[in-house]
């Protein structure tokens, strides 16, 4: 029988009062029996447009079923056949916008919570059972992954199921990107990140981290090396900035540094780890979109008393997942909507003590859909703040492509792919992710990761062929 | 892990070290930095390429032991590792076409002017290198320099060595004298690459310095390294360290410099707090 609740069956999670003041994780997950419960709720009806709304195509009614029956392994080894990153994106995607916005249930009352089963079948997978040694028979062909957040994760664990010889180059001194730099703890648990990453390696993916390609290789070296095709997975890591005065003030942040101290470098466990960071009082972050909240909610979390999220828009057109911005407000962030900063204000010595703004009304719709926001005249005002933290985008970082003269680029910086393979201007060069969308999310970035290995693949089986056929 | 294959000690606070990074050390070209973090609980500090050989793959730092991290650097010895080592980063010195330099040095940034001074003198260039020091106890790199140079000054503040004074003079007395410089390379406290700028912008003399801001990545990935050079934001990770001395934005550079002062002074007293629990037990 079907569980017939209007309502997702309840996550347990931390007293926003008490959570607003760690770095925990805020959801704490199904149990087995919640699970079985919310599993239920799926009426396995025979159209399945949750499945269509997945940029990756998980089965999604066949794995709820082998959850219903309590079949949890089974259920974890379906998700992984189209997830390679289960764990994850059962808690960073933006379901009610994908495969929850599809699913019957919807309707009338709440979707099934394809995200939550999701993530507790990976969660109930790490904690439950080893990792297997799933590593395939090299093939003997070498390629070189660049980048490795979710895009080239995905792209090299791909591959090398398909025994490919792949090495991961990563900038930073940890692999994840984004899952690690950039995304809290009490959203994401690094550990979490690490162990689904160990999977990874565990198909025979090696990681190099350290090596900022461009800098200390650039890619026809990598060719030289002996790698036989590419695929650019490096992200969009270019901090936005708004251009208005007072931005370089000390206090003002890019979300980028303030999320990278707090994440990447442990700036919340100062003085036990190295790097500092400052909040003050009262921040503002300018922003509407995840990295806006993470940012809020971790100025927060280190102790700011009032934290404002400054958006230009209205909340209807924020881009943040709708549970980021409830959990923002019940931690108590405050919500300054259709208001726009026009100056950053300083102290004598150069340390901000206000942001001037000005209201907003909406107008006509923009080129995205949503209606463009429009100044209103002489309303000017200031919040009283000692932190501002710019979230307003990242763009493509240039260090590869500025460097590699036959990679197209479009006007803000994107590499130009051919949308069915990924593969760039470069012959044997593909490319995917918010490298190419621009700042996008984790299951896209997958998808991209995904295509560009079938691609690869391909790709180098016909140039096996056609070297054979001269031969 | 990346080895530390020679250590010396140039001066009390001073030392330098040649690190084992293949990688690196291919490509690195004057004017470039590494970051490196030493241990899971470290910051990534930026520190200039002193030297580089391709050959046995080592990369040469030289550094000041002024907070808790550049301390706990300068406490290991040969043989010993550290966690990260990445580069190079940043773009490397434009050097050609000049023939006629003066290469500055204030204190530490001698070991950063070092390496542009020698790649202008293999370019050709006659070089007349200034460097200075508070006193005569810090002064690093005199042989060094002296060879790449053909004409090496030294200035000491309190006179102990060398001529008394800055840097800044000695230069001022040399083009009053009528030296003619197609090129002035300003390296050492942001104070002293101010004051060399507003002195070589009354001469009309190009003038490049090289930033040194706090930085994260160091891959312009967090902007907290910006600078604003002639009114725009720029990167000094990516787009410099190098910039035009007579465009950059010294007041706000000092200002952003002093952003975690505080922090800085707390981790090092910890440290050395810590330090002496230990030689105490
Ligand atoms: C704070 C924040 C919160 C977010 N929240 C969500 C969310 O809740 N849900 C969601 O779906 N999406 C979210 N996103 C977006 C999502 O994280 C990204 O769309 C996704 O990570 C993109 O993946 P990617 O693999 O293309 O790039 P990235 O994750 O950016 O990874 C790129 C990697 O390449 C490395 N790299 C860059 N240049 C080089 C180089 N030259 N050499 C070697 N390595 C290089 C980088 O260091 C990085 O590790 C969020 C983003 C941020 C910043
Ligand atoms: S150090 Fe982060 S952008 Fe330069």
């Amino acid at each position: 029988m079907p569980n017939m609740s209007l309502n997702k069956t309840k996550m347990p999670e931390q007293d926003p009062n008490v959570r607003n003041r760690n770095f925990f994780e805020v959801a704490l997950g199904y149990t087995e029996e919640m699970a079985i419960e919310e599993a239920k709720r799926c009426l396995q009806c025979k159209t399945k447009p949750c499945i269509e709304g997945c940029p990756v195509n998980i089965n999604i009614p066949g794995f709820i079923k082998l959850v219903a029956e309590g079949r949890f392994e089974e259920a974890y080894d379906l998700v992984r056949e189209s997830n390679a990153l289960p764990a994850i994106c059962g808690r960073v995607c933006p379901q009610e916008t994908q495969c929850e916005m599809f699913c019957v249930r919807a309707k009338k009352g709440e979707a099934v919570g394809i995200g939550r089963l999701e993530r507790f079948v990976a969660d109930w997978y790490l904690a439950n059972r080893k990792p297997k040694d799933e590593k395939a028979e090299s093939n003997g062909i070498k390629v070189a992954v660049i980048g490795s957040g979710p895009a080239g994760l995905t792209c090299a664990g791909e591959l090398a199921k398909m025994g490919y010889d792949v090495t991961v180059f990563e900038a930073f001194h940890v692999p994840g990107g984004v899952l690690m730099y950039g995304i809290p703890e009490f959203r994401l648990p690094k550990a979490l990140v690490q162990k689904e990453i160990d999977v990874l390696k565990r198909l025979g993916v090696e990681i190099k981290t350290n090596m900022v390609i461009g800098k200390v290789l650039s890619l026809d070296e990598l060719f030289e090396e002996g790698f036989e095709a590419i695929f650019i997975g490096t992200g969009a890591g270019l901090p936005n900035f708004l251009g208005i005065p007072g931005e370089n003030l000390n206090g003002v942040y890019s979300a980028n540094e303030f999320l990278t101290r707090i994440n990447l470098m442990k700036a919340y466990r100062f003085p036990e780890c190295d790097t500092p960071v400052k909040v003050g009082k009262n921040v503002a972050v300018v922003g509407g979109g995840n990295v806006a909240m993470d940012a809020a909610r971790s100025a927060k979390r280190l102790g700011a008393e009032n934290v404002y999220i400054v958006y230009r828009r209205s909340e209807a057109e924020m881009p943040a997942r709708v549970e980021e911005v409830h959990h923002a407000r019940e931690e108590g962030i405050i919500f300054r909507f259709l208001t726009n900063p026009v100056r950053i204000i300083g102290t004598e010595d150069g340390w901000v003590k206000g942001m001037e703004c000005i209201e907003m009304e909406l107008g006509e719709p923009d080129s995205s859909g949503r209606r463009r926001p429009v100044p209103k005249e002489g309303s000017n005002f200031i919040i009283d703040v000692d932190t501002v933290i710019v979230a307003i985008g990242q763009s493509p970082n240039p260090l590869v492509t500025s460097t590699t003269r036959d990679l197209e680029t479009n006007r803000w910086g994107g590499i130009v792919v051919d949308e069915k393979t990924g593969a760039t201007s470069k012959p044997g060069v593909f490319a995917g992710g918010d490298a190419v969308t621009g700042a996008a999310t984790v299951i896209l970035a997958m998808g991209a990761g995904k295509k560009a290995a079938k691609s690869i693949d391909r790709y180098l089986k016909s140039k096996r062929e056609q070297s054979q056929e001269q031969k | 892990m990346f080895k530390i294959v020679r250590k010396e000690v140039l001066n009390p606070s001073v030392k330098l070290m040649e690190i084992e990074a293949p990688y690196v050390a291919r490509k690195a070209q004057p004017g470039q930095f590494i970051i490196f973090r030493i241990n899971e609980e470290g910051e990534r500090v930026p520190l200039t390429i002193a030297d580089y050989d391709r050959d046995r793959g080592t990369v040469t730092i030289i550094f000041q032991e002024v907070g808790k991290t550049t301390k706990m650097l300068g406490s290991l010895n040969e043989g010993d590792e550290i966690l990260d080592f990445v580069g190079p980063l940043g773009v490397p010195s434009h050097l050609e076409g000049y023939r006629k330099a003066a290469v500055i040095g204030g204190g530490l940034g001698t070991a950063i002017a070092y390496p542009q001074a020698k790649k202008l003198h293999e370019l050709g260039a006659e070089v007349d290198s200034i460097i200075g020091f508070r006193n005569r106890e810090l002064v690093i790199l005199e042989k060094e320099m002296k060879a790449v140079s053909d004409n090496l000054y030294i200035t000491t503040d309190d006179g102990s060595y060398g001529q008394k004074g800055f840097v800044t003079e000695v230069l001022k007395d040399l083009l009053d004298q009528g030296k003619q410089y197609d090129l002035v390379i300003a390296i050492g406290p942001l104070v002293m690459m101010k004051a060399v700028s507003e002195l070589t912008k009354k001469y009309g003399i190009k003038t490049i310095v090289s930033m040194n801001p706090i930085m994260i990545d160091g891959t312009g990935m967090c902007g907290g390294c910006r600078v604003t050079v002639d009114g725009k934001i720029r990167f000094a990770c990516v787009d410099g360290p190098d910039f035009d001395g007579h465009l950059v934005d010294f007041d706000e550079a000092i200002r952003r410099q002093s952003m975690y002062r505080k922090e800085e002074r707390q981790a090092l007293e910890e440290y050395e707090c810590r330090l002496r629990g230990v030689q105490n037990a």
